[in-house]
């Protein structure tokens, strides 16, 4: 028996924890040497990284588990409830928080609006990023991964979710495209930079396109299930209401992106376009709240507004705190001018929006169901492996590549 | 200012003329792809009343399970203790015990419904479920993803998931016996009910002999057949003595089909997205003749355009890298 024990932790200081030293060490030479970071090694950046790292582990272990002893073994899904957290949130809300880059992309290149050109490249890499661990997400979901390239080959043109998967690959590629310039950049490939330059403005047009259909068809997934997604949300008008979000919320990630990155990076921070962009999120978010009140109200359902149930309290939070009251915020130009407030309040919107994902394919089926579905830690853990993932890749690309205009600067000046 | 017009005209025409072809040629495809998809609707091709069926007498079950063992025996399922709690991925019908408030005991088989235009069939994303032409939905595993929306689609909560299957999970239900029935035999369950319970049968006929017997008993039976109009129809077909709300029968689902709930709105899409196309390739002309300056220096990658030369990196050098 303590032979045993003594048998396993050698195999797994040898088999785990030694490897895993080995990649630590030689990523961080190589990025010390890429990059010119030094680490400090403090006690608070060591528990913060050593708690991601934790949290990967326990990600990885569970994709383990669930590749072996399945879905059922790592989630708490069940046959009355199919889909859970990895949809709802990574998927609907990755999506979602996406949105930003076809909204911006759009208007610097089809509509001209040039001075937004400097935070263009990083919401296009947030929404890159987010967009391949929506993809991964996806991969560690559905029951058979190999088959996740299928619907090219059988293609269902009644299924919302082929038409979502087909637009989701698509437009990924698109936007790998559309910031691959910034890679050619710091290759200095002029040939490559210039074809994918030329390309850029087909691009764009084709991913507002794709993301115009695959955002709102996110909401009409939900349209199959009629009396079974509560009627504060079942609405015919769900995917246009997704698709408004889906730019709002998008606008609200740019703020706290670019807010992010100007602490994490020391960096200034573009706060008269994030200004204009706030006035004009203000309305938008200001008509998103009107349209959802209208909504319920077309369909005689504004009474349930007023009923003591879980869902109502929750569409009054992510309505009331995630849309009307942001819009009321940003309309002050007070609110616009601070860096701090304009943090807090896309902060909120993005939590909201988040909560309105969460609504539509979790909370607002539990009235049917029961709340029979809570995710499990596990589930949890990948969730938020997945999140810190794409931040710290962030992190990684925007010192490697011209992400940012300053080190556009520092770049060309060799 | 007029001289820049007077410069830019033969470029403005030609581009104008290519907006307009562009705009029709989408608009046109837009019309066309809407104009040939919309009739097929998401509807099957069905033949109503040919289509297999089951007309299921609540009233005359005597609830023996025959109908479970034998579905158990003829698909091949492995005994388990879920077997006893309702329909699972070893369980394609379960007969199910409703004690009601007068003493009575009556007893509901479930299955899948095989609705006639099913929600689930419009749903997988790879026509895994899929209408065979004799009506009951089949299922090819080989590909299907997993992604169990179709699960999400039914509006009677039938298909079940393999949640102990690592990486070959299926998503089960009852097929309907279809191999039995092209080899020209009745399903196992309706084969081996002894209290002629289950009729199997084409759907016309069964549903004029569920309204017949009705008529002739009008006040032993409840005056509504279960699965002639709800989710636009279903091949399994309830009557019963006692009201369906009381047994567990989802009543208040709708009796339109359910995939038109989605075609509603993919339907649409072609126009918007078209129009969208349009919108934003004037948009993108006209802004590029107005500004003019994304055709200045950004065509040169920005390292080749910047005021004094590179020190390190010589442009001469890099061409050849590319």
């Amino acid at each position: 028996m303590l032979q045993d024990i003594l048998m396993l932790a050698a195999l797994f200081i040898l088999r785990i924890v030694v490897p895993l030293l080995l990649v630590i060490g030689v990523g961080y030479t190589l990025a010390r040497r890429l990059t010119g970071v030094k680490l400090d090694f403090s006690p608070t950046f060591v528990m913060g990284v050593g708690g991601v790292l934790a949290l990967w582990a326990l990600a990885v272990i569970t994709v383990v588990m669930r590749l072996t002893g399945g879905l059922g073994q790592v989630t708490n899904l069940n046959d009355q409830f199919p889909l859970g957290l990895w949809i709802g949130f990574d998927v609907m809300a990755g999506a979602m928080l996406g949105g930003g880059a076809f909204v911006l992309a759009g208007m610097v290149y089809v509509f001209g609006l040039e001075r937004y050109r400097p935070i263009l490249r990083s919401t296009i890499l947030t929404a890159f990023l987010g967009y391949s661990l929506l993809i991964v997400a996806l991969i560690i979901d559905i029951g058979r991964p190999y088959n996740i390239w299928r619907p090219l080959m059988y293609q269902n043109i009644h299924s919302v979710l082929f038409e979502v998967a087909m637009c989701v690959m698509t437009y990924t590629m698109v936007l790998a495209l559309e910031f691959s310039p910034a890679l050619f950049e710091r290759l200095r490939w002029r040939r490559a930079w210039k074809i994918t330059h030329a390309l850029t403005l087909p691009l764009v047009i084709l991913g507002i396109l794709l993301s115009t259909m695959h955002q709102s068809s996110l909401g009409s997934l939900w349209l199959i299930a009629p009396g079974k997604l509560n009627d504060l949300w079942y609405t015919p008008w769900l995917p246009v209401f997704f698709w408004i979000s889906a730019i709002g919320v998008g606008l609200g990630m740019v703020a706290v992106e670019s807010n992010l990155s100007s602490r994490g990076f020391k960096r200034g921070l573009e706060q008269g376009l994030l200004a204009s962009l706030a006035k004009f999120n203000a309305y938008w978010l200001g008509f998103y709240a009107v349209a959802k009140f209208a909504d319920l109200a077309w369909r005689g359902k504004l009474w349930m507004l007023a009923e003591p149930t879980l869902q109502a309290a929750l569409w009054w939070i992510e309505v009331g705190l995630g849309a009307a009251l942001p819009a009321l915020l940003l309309l002050s130009p007070k609110v616009r001018q601070s860096k701090n407030a304009l943090f807090a309040v896309g902060g909120l919107v993005v939590a909201c929006g988040i909560l309105n994902r969460l609504n539509v394919s979790v909370f607002g089926l539990w009235s049917y169901t029961g709340p029979i579905y809570i995710p499990s830690l596990m589930e949890i853990a990948v969730t938020a492996a997945l999140f810190t993932f794409g931040a710290a890749l962030f992190a990684l690309l925007a010192k490697l590549l011209p992400v940012f205009p300053a080190e556009h600067a520092e770049l060309t000046t060799g | 200012m007029s001289g820049i017009q007077t410069g830019t005209s033969s470029a403005t025409a030609v581009s104008r003329r290519q907006f307009l072809k562009l705009s029709a040629a989408t608009v046109g495809a837009a019309a066309l792809t809407g104009a040939g998809v919309h009739p097929v609707r998401a509807a099957s091709h069905v033949d109503r009343d040919a289509a297999a069926a089951m007309l299921i007498d609540i009233s005359r079950c005597v609830g023996c399970g025959n109908c479970q063992r034998s579905c158990i025996e003829a698909n091949g399922l492995h005994p388990t203790d879920a077997q006893l709690n309702g329909l699972s991925a070893q369980t394609f019908t379960f007969l199910e015990r409703h004690d009601l408030p007068d003493g009575r005991t009556r007893w509901v088989k479930r299955q899948c419904m095989h609705c006639l235009d099913a929600a689930c069939v419009s749903a997988c994303p790879v026509s895994a479920m899929y209408q065979t032409e004799e009506g009951p939905v089949d299922y090819r595993p080989g590909r299907c993803l997993g992604c169990r929306y179709c699960m999400v689609s039914c509006p009677f909560g039938v298909p079940r998931f393999e949640w102990r299957n690592g990486l070959t999970p299926e998503i089960r239900k009852c097929m309907f016996c279809i191999e039995r029935q092209r080899a020209g035999e009745e399903p196992a369950c309706a084969t081996n009910c002894p209290s002629g319970a289950l009729k199997f049968g084409k759907r016309g006929d069964l549903l004029r002999e569920a309204h017949s017997r009705i008529a002739a008993d009008p006040d032993h039976y409840v005056d509504h057949v279960f699965g002639e109009h709800e989710a636009g129809g279903t091949a399994m077909l309830y009557i019963s003595d006692t009201p369906f709300e009381l047994l567990g029968f989802r009543t208040d689902v709708t009796t339109r089909p359910i995939p038109a709930y989605t075609w509603d709105i993919m339907s649409k899409l072609p126009a918007v997205v078209g129009s969208m196309a349009v919108v934003l390739t004037g948009a993108s002309i006209i802004t590029r003749r107005r500004g003019g300056r994304s055709g200045g220096h950004h065509d040169e990658p920005p390292w080749l355009t910047v005021d004094e030369p590179a020190q390190t990196d010589h442009p001469a050098t890099d061409e050849k890298g590319a």
